[in-house]
């Protein structure tokens, strides 16, 4: 245990690290993937194509993605850049699914109503079919977070810091404390990436319950919001 | 691109294909630990996964675990076992196997809740036993979800089978660390190359086992396969002679 309360500040710094890789990664998955699910919604022919790459993307082996991407980045392997662009690609390989089923799922007679209404095809999709969309692509934003904080990890291990430079390095130290702190902050980092993301669902879309497992997790938030 | 045509002249430099740790060595490796792993996972995973499934009791737990599991770092699993057990195999099949487990259950338990609830009532209502009914009416009819949940399954192993050269000599993982430690760029790529091919053929292999698990008179749609819904919804589809209906 002395280990941990010394080394307070270099989990905290490296949660900081950690969190500058992951959460650029998972906005900018989120960004790219939206227009690409909507693509694979709008024209059945490019539905196919699109979700087999994101399959095999997701396919590979993320260590091997990222000794590999430098081929095409001409990033160095242990660059930073490198793991946030492989990463982005790992979320794309999981959103976009779901963005297309969430596009697939607004229903054909509010589209209908909606053009007949007079909008035009942008308005539609930002007045109607996104906010309709928007809470299955949170749900799959939030596989995301979860991924992606415990995918960037594996960085460690080719020498991008991370928290998973607590794992690497309490492996040749032998400080088993070291390891489990690293394991405890991911997941704890994780947790807490994914219930922001409900609170701003909430906010962004205060339409949408809360469904009965987020409702669990964030009891006391959702009431806050309720009340505000 | 020149570093692309470097790695894979490391793979068919005839030097690597020979002696202690040739490519052969390590891909055979890399598939023996995967495939032992799969086997011990799925002895666990599968029939908790059909038990949940069938009875619906211990849904919430599975998953609870289910997803918790994916939230856990599998580098800090890695390492944590290897400090425990020391470096060798133990320490990478013991977390591998926890590592597989979710997915498997998943499929496992989404499988058999996919089927039609009215076909078990029926299959019940002929007289068939619970094991009858398993064996022959949910096995089957959710057979192409439960293989889904083995074919993550088996991409997640080798990923981390490949991980876990790192603690172990062993696998395809060990060219990554050796380019590395040796600053050989060339070894890292062109071992990585040989993981991402063995991932797409292990994955396509599977699509197709995928596709023959449909059984005959049941024709699951595509987007049927692939999605996982949170309530039990049909996967039973229509009779195949009806044709393609959207």
């Amino acid at each position: 245990m002395n280990w941990l309360w010394s080394n307070l500040d270099l989990i905290g710094e490296l949660t900081l690290v950690h969190l500058a890789l992951s959460v650029p990664a998972i906005i900018l998955s989120f960004v790219i993937s939206v227009p690409i699910g909507w693509l694979a919604h709008r024209y059945r022919w490019s539905r196919g194509v699109l979700l087999s790459l994101c399959g095999l993307l997701y396919a590979i082996p993320s260590l091997a993605l990222l000794v590999a991407l430098p081929v095409f980045t001409g990033q160095r392997a242990t660059s930073p850049v490198n793991l946030v662009v492989a990463l982005t690609l790992y979320g794309i390989a999981v959103i976009v699914r779901t963005a297309a089923d969430a596009f697939d799922a607004v229903e054909p007679d509010l589209r209908q109503s909606a053009t007949a209404m007079g909008y035009s095809a942008v308005g539609r999709f930002w007045g109607v079919e996104l906010p309709l969309a928007g809470p299955v692509l949170l749900s799959g934003l939030r596989v995301v977070i979860v991924s992606t904080v415990s995918l960037a990890t594996i960085g460690a291990v080719i020498g991008v810091q991370s928290l998973g430079s607590l794992f690497t390095d309490g492996l040749q130290r032998g400080i088993e404390i070291e390891i489990i702190s690293g394991i405890v902050a991911t997941i704890v980092l994780a947790i807490g990436l994914d219930w922001l993301a409900v609170l701003l669902g909430r906010l962004v879309m205060p339409w949408s319950r809360p469904d009965a497992s987020a409702r669990r997790n964030s009891m006391a938030t959702v009431e806050r919001v309720d009340a505000a | 691109m020149n570093l692309l045509l470097e790695g894979v002249g490391w793979i068919l430099d005839p030097a690597n294909w020979t002696g202690v740790g040739s490519i052969p060595t390590r891909i055979g490796q890399h598939l023996l630990i995967s495939l032992t792993v799969l086997v011990i996972a799925s002895m666990i995973a599968l029939p908790t996964g059909v038990f949940v499934g069938h009875t619906g009791r211990g849904r919430e737990l599975a998953i609870t675990v289910s997803g918790g599991l994916r939230a856990l770092p599998t580098l800090g699993l890695l390492t944590l076992f290897a400090l425990w057990l020391g470096i060798g195999l133990q320490a990478p099949v013991i977390a591998l196997v926890i590592l597989a487990l979710p997915p498997l259950l998943a499929g496992a338990y989404a499988g058999l809740e996919s089927v039609d609830r009215r076909t078990v009532d029926a299959a019940r209502a002929m007289g068939m036993r619970e094991g009858q009914i398993v064996g022959k009416v949910e096995l089957p009819l959710s057979l192409p979800i439960v293989v889904g949940g083995i074919r993550s399954a088996t991409l997640q192993i080798i990923a981390t089978a490949t991980l876990a050269a790192y603690v172990a000599d062993f696998g395809l993982g060990r060219f990554i660390f050796q380019g590395l430690k040796t600053r050989d760029y060339p070894e890292m790529l062109g071992g990585s190359i040989l993981v991402i091919l063995l991932a797409l053929v292990v994955d396509g292999l599977f699509a197709i086992i995928q596709r023959l698990a449909v059984p005959a008179g049941v024709r699951a749609t595509r987007s049927e396969l692939r999605s996982r819904p949170a309530r039990p919804r049909t996967a039973v589809g229509q009779p195949i002679h009806e044709g393609n209906q959207q």
